[in-house]
């Protein structure tokens, strides 16, 4: 850095690639504007003005075209599952998953006798993070989205050896 | 009105229709055969005494290896409730459709199809109304066994572990 430090004059901020593109990421999740069940109902609480996501620069995308995060909020029926797979294919790299309760997370209530939900949405789309809880609070939420910031603020364009 | 009142009533009225009163608790059932279900329902909804305007519920019903399916009907004139139950044939399956009746009928007809299989003759559309259209079986049969895959998608995973 000693070399480097000064050389280029005042408002010269070196970094790494790396670093900008995974700070901006990390501060702009904006997720697709969808919700299943009565997840999708802390989820808008989440939003709301009480918890209030857009402080931590997460707005709701009405398409998937400009979303970066598939926020799975819900029961995922086996009717829904092509849905949620195809909006998922939609998005543009890079995106992130969070899994939302326990529907999502593993089927829940539906995990042995429910013959119309799938059994995890991990089964249909890759999860990064998994939120528990019937439905989860506002902030387990919250967490979650923190945990996802920390993952994109790991990731490197680098091709992994 | 009550049940005992509106099955005394009928009895001298349509003495031609097979029904009776059975399943005393919780609440009493007038069990119609379904050879005489569409006069007895016009007569139910026209008649001044009765004036049952409005179907509030039809559900299906396994009882054993037969199906049937259940009326629960309302007058709003008359402030009283009336449960018929009408088995379904044990080789075809079918109950003579009531959408013509009460129009409310229709697509609860076509859900206690999409459960039971049952068929509902003289039906506008039936079709399945919650299951996807290609869907096989009828999940609220007793003997059902849910499908591993639909679509790729999976619908049952190994519990035994």
């Amino acid at each position: 850095m000693g070399v480097i430090e000064g050389r280029y004059g005042p408002n010269i901020v070196i970094t790494s690639l790396d670093k900008v593109f995974n700070w901006s990421r990390s501060r702009s999740m904006w997720p697709i504007t969808f919700g299943l069940a009565c997840c999708a109902i802390e989820m808008m609480a989440t939003s709301a003005s009480r918890f209030d996501l857009d402080r931590l620069g997460i707005f709701f995308r009405p398409t998937p075209r400009q979303s970066d995060v598939m926020l799975v909020s819900g029961t995922v029926t086996i009717k829904m599952a092509e849905r949620i797979k195809r909006l998922y294919e939609q998005m543009p790299e890079p995106k992130y998953v969070i899994s939302m309760g326990s529907c999502a997370n593993s089927g829940g209530p539906y995990w042995e006798y429910g013959y119309h939900v799938v059994k995890g949405v991990d089964l249909i789309i890759p999860v990064d993070v998994y939120v528990p809880g019937c439905p989860p609070r506002p902030e387990a939420l919250i967490d979650g989205f923190l945990q996802l910031r920390n993952k994109i603020e790991r990731d490197t364009l680098a091709k992994k050896a | 009105m009550n049940i005992e009142e509106i099955y005394r009533l009928l009895k001298e009225r349509l003495p031609y229709a097979e029904f009776e009163l059975t399943d005393i608790k919780p609440i009493p059932i007038l069990s119609i055969s379904g050879n005489f279900l569409l006069p007895v329902a016009e007569y139910l909804r026209d008649n001044v005494d009765f004036a049952f305007d409005s179907l509030m519920c039809l559900s299906g019903l396994q009882l054993g290896e037969e199906l049937a399916a259940v009326y629960h009907l309302y007058s709003n004139k008359h402030n009283h409730k009336v449960t018929m139950r009408v088995k379904a044939g044990t080789e075809d399956k079918s109950i003579p459709s009531l959408a013509a009746v009460w129009l409310a009928a229709e697509w609860h007809e076509r859900e206690a199809f999409d459960m039971f299989g049952i068929r509902f003759d003289g039906h506008p559309d039936l079709r399945r109304i919650l299951c996807p259209d290609d869907w096989e079986g009828h999940p609220l049969r007793k003997d059902y066994k849910p499908p591993l895959f639909w679509h790729e998608i999976p619908v049952t995973v190994d519990v035994s572990n």
